[in-house]
């Protein structure tokens, strides 16, 4: 399959102020499975339509196994793409719609043939091969779309929004149906989804978007983990992390301060965090790693926080508990609990985040410190 | 219950008026034209022949050149209606797809054309096509209706509706932008494809003006041009008029039958969806 090398890509529309794409660098390996995540307006799709050659490119370099792509029509990308809207042709059967791109490569008959009826094999859908895209469901219609894709073969297989028109059930089987077909393709995959849980759980690594920029290039579990910067760390994630502005004093040792609390680092950090002294900063916790004290005895926690239930959302195996900090009324933040801890709303209780997990961005650059 | 039977009576009434005017002169004429007398206008006027004839109908074909009529009508009308369609399409498609230096000054001269009186065109227009040799010719008669403006925005309405997915989809298949022109958007836009032929074939196949311009020998002339002809000053032989005018009328009115959807969406959507 194929490398795709972006390097210094930049896309300025015409009469735009501002660049849709400020200067992307990404190398994505064979055989990998890329998504592009971000919020409306990010420029992901933007950054798959260049990558697809249906909008030029401004500035930068786009390669694909090591060739220059940047002048090449979508024709002669050796691509293929799926769309949100399915794009079938509406006037062609099924067959006739997977077999367009090979007859206009003049594959011989036998072979379409072959290769068309091998990919309905693999979608499941060899039973429609004579219907037309008014007779289909939306998932039937996307499976099609996925199928002309594979027929050709193509070097890189690129998704937008692939599943944004079906139901969350259909949703979540195709979502496993795609990973699959991944393995089986040996393809390298870009794809592009605004669902950070698709993102997730599809993408060997996963690209986050902001206003053009990359703000992160990384694995799952990196992002969720360790995410570079607050934007990362708050897209990432549901719910998302909780964040409170306060500031890192350092006396006899390093404290975050705050109008809801004041707790000092764990020693672990203390080193790192002396240099950071007078600095405004963002405390950001997932509600993943907050604990209970008097639940969790075993796990090593911050300094504990008393807090007051404030409201509950249980979702069958864990409820969601919302929470404030008894200086700071306004905010409310979030933590996971076993739905079998029952908690009632007004209860005070003393929390703590997991040391580990505690993390820190500069107020200014909101990079992670 | 009572106020709004009462009202739909009233307005069964006013419909029942309002056909009689539009398709009352068409009956007459139906009616002339199966007269054997030939002085029809004679008080009172016979809303119904005495002695009904097929006589007119025969001597249509026999008395006048009314095959070579039909024949320069059908030649001119296909032409015309297959070459809107295409130009219309090519164009309307360029103008709704492609991006090109000046696309936008092109489509709002072309437009403006619109708001020019087609009157004040005929006598460049002749000027031109006089000192092309084409006047009394069929280049003369054929040429200046090979493409319609209104046809051209017609279909890039159209074609603007079709979603740009389809377009790109197709251009990442392999697809050149005639092929893509060709293969896909031609065939799904078949209801606005049809409105066009239909109203070019109408305007064609009725046109009296142009004809009555450019042409002055019989040989040359077509069917509404050649009936207008039969018009004298002193005689006029009406049940032939009428009889040539019904068989005139009776394509267009096929056609309208037969395709009756297309005309009332191209009415309703002015080919926006088509």
């Amino acid at each position: 399959m194929a490398t795709i090398e972006i390097s210094h890509l930049k896309k300025i529309y015409p009469n735009a102020e501002t660049a849709t794409i400020k200067d992307a660098n990404l190398t994505i390996n064979d055989k990998e499975f890329i998504v592009l995540v971000g919020p409306s307006g990010c420029g992901k799709s933007t950054l798959l339509r260049m990558i697809a050659g249906l909008e030029d490119i401004t500035d930068g370099e786009l390669k694909i196994d090591d060739n220059r792509m940047n002048e090449l029509s979508p024709k002669d990308r050796d691509i293929a793409m799926v769309f949100q809207n399915y794009a079938l042709y509406p006037h062609m059967t099924v067959f006739e719609n997977m077999a367009f791109g090979l007859k206009l490569r003049k594959v011989p008959k036998a072979e379409i043939k072959q290769k068309v009826e091998r990919a309905a094999e693999i979608l499941d859908i060899t039973h429609l091969l004579n219907r037309r895209p008014k007779d289909m469901s939306g998932g039937q219609r996307q499976r099609v779309a996925i199928g002309r894709a594979i027929v050709r073969n193509p070097k890189v297989f690129l998704f937008d929004e692939p599943l944004s028109n079906l139901d969350a059930a259909l949703r979540v089987q195709m979502r496993a149906e795609i990973k699959k077909l991944h393995k089986q393709l040996d393809a390298t995959i870009v794809y592009v989804t605004h669902d950070q849980i698709e993102a997730m759980t599809m993408g060997d690594r996963i690209v986050v978007l902001k206003d053009g920029n990359v703000m992160q290039f990384d694995t799952p579990m990196n992002l969720f983990n360790n995410p570079a910067n607050k934007f990362v760390a708050g897209f990432i994630g549901s719910p998302s992390m909780n964040f409170i502005a306060g500031k890192i004093n350092v006396e006899d040792e390093a404290v975050f301060e705050s109008k809801d609390l004041k707790f000092s680092i764990p020693d672990d950090m203390q080193p790192s965090m002396k240099v950071y002294n007078g600095k405004e900063v963002y405390f950001g916790f997932r509600p993943e790693y907050i604990y209970d004290k008097n639940i969790e005895k075993h796990k090593r926690l911050s300094q504990t926080m008393v807090a007051t239930v404030e409201n509950l959302e249980p979702i069958g195996s864990e409820s969601f508990v919302y929470f404030r900090f008894k200086g700071n009324p306004e905010e409310l933040y979030c933590f996971r609990s076993n739905s079998s801890h029952e908690y009632t709303i007004g209860e005070d209780i003393e929390i703590g985040v997991d040391v580990e997990r505690l993390r820190f961005f500069d107020k200014a650059t909101e990079q992670r410190l | 219950m009572k106020k709004l039977k009462v009202q739909k009576i009233i307005f069964l009434v006013i419909l029942g008026i309002m056909t009689l005017i539009y398709i009352g002169p068409f009956l007459f004429s139906l009616s002339i034209s199966f007269s054997g007398d030939k002085n029809v206008f004679d008080w009172p006027i016979k809303l119904l022949p005495n002695a009904p004839t097929l006589e007119n109908y025969q001597n249509v074909w026999s008395d006048l050149p009314f095959g070579k009529w039909l024949f320069n009508s059908v030649l001119i009308t296909t032409i015309q209606t297959i070459s809107n369609v295409f130009f219309a399409a090519l164009a309307g498609f360029t103008f709704a797809r492609l991006t090109f230096p000046g696309r936008k000054i092109i489509f709002t001269l072309l437009l403006s054309s619109l708001m020019i009186p087609g009157i004040i065109l005929l006598v460049p227009k002749f000027i031109v096509l006089n000192e092309l040799s084409m006047i009394n010719s069929y280049s003369g008669l054929i040429l200046p209706g090979l493409v319609g403006v209104t046809n051209i925005f017609l279909m890039k309405q159209f074609f603007e509706t079709i979603p740009k997915d389809l377009e790109q989809a197709a251009l990442i298949d392999g697809c050149s932008y005639f092929r893509l022109f060709w293969q896909i958007f031609i065939p799904i836009s078949k209801p606005a494809l049809a409105a066009v032929a239909i109203y070019t074939f109408q305007g064609s196949w009725n046109e009296f003006l142009w004809p009555v311009i450019v042409s002055y020998t019989e040989d040359m002339y077509t069917l509404p041009l050649g009936m207008a002809s039969l018009r004298h000053e002193l005689l006029t032989d009406w049940p032939l008029l009428m009889a040539g005018t019904i068989l005139i009328s009776l394509p267009t009115l096929a056609i309208f039958i037969i395709f009756q959807r297309y005309f009332v969406q191209g009415v309703a959507s002015s080919g926006l969806k088509g």
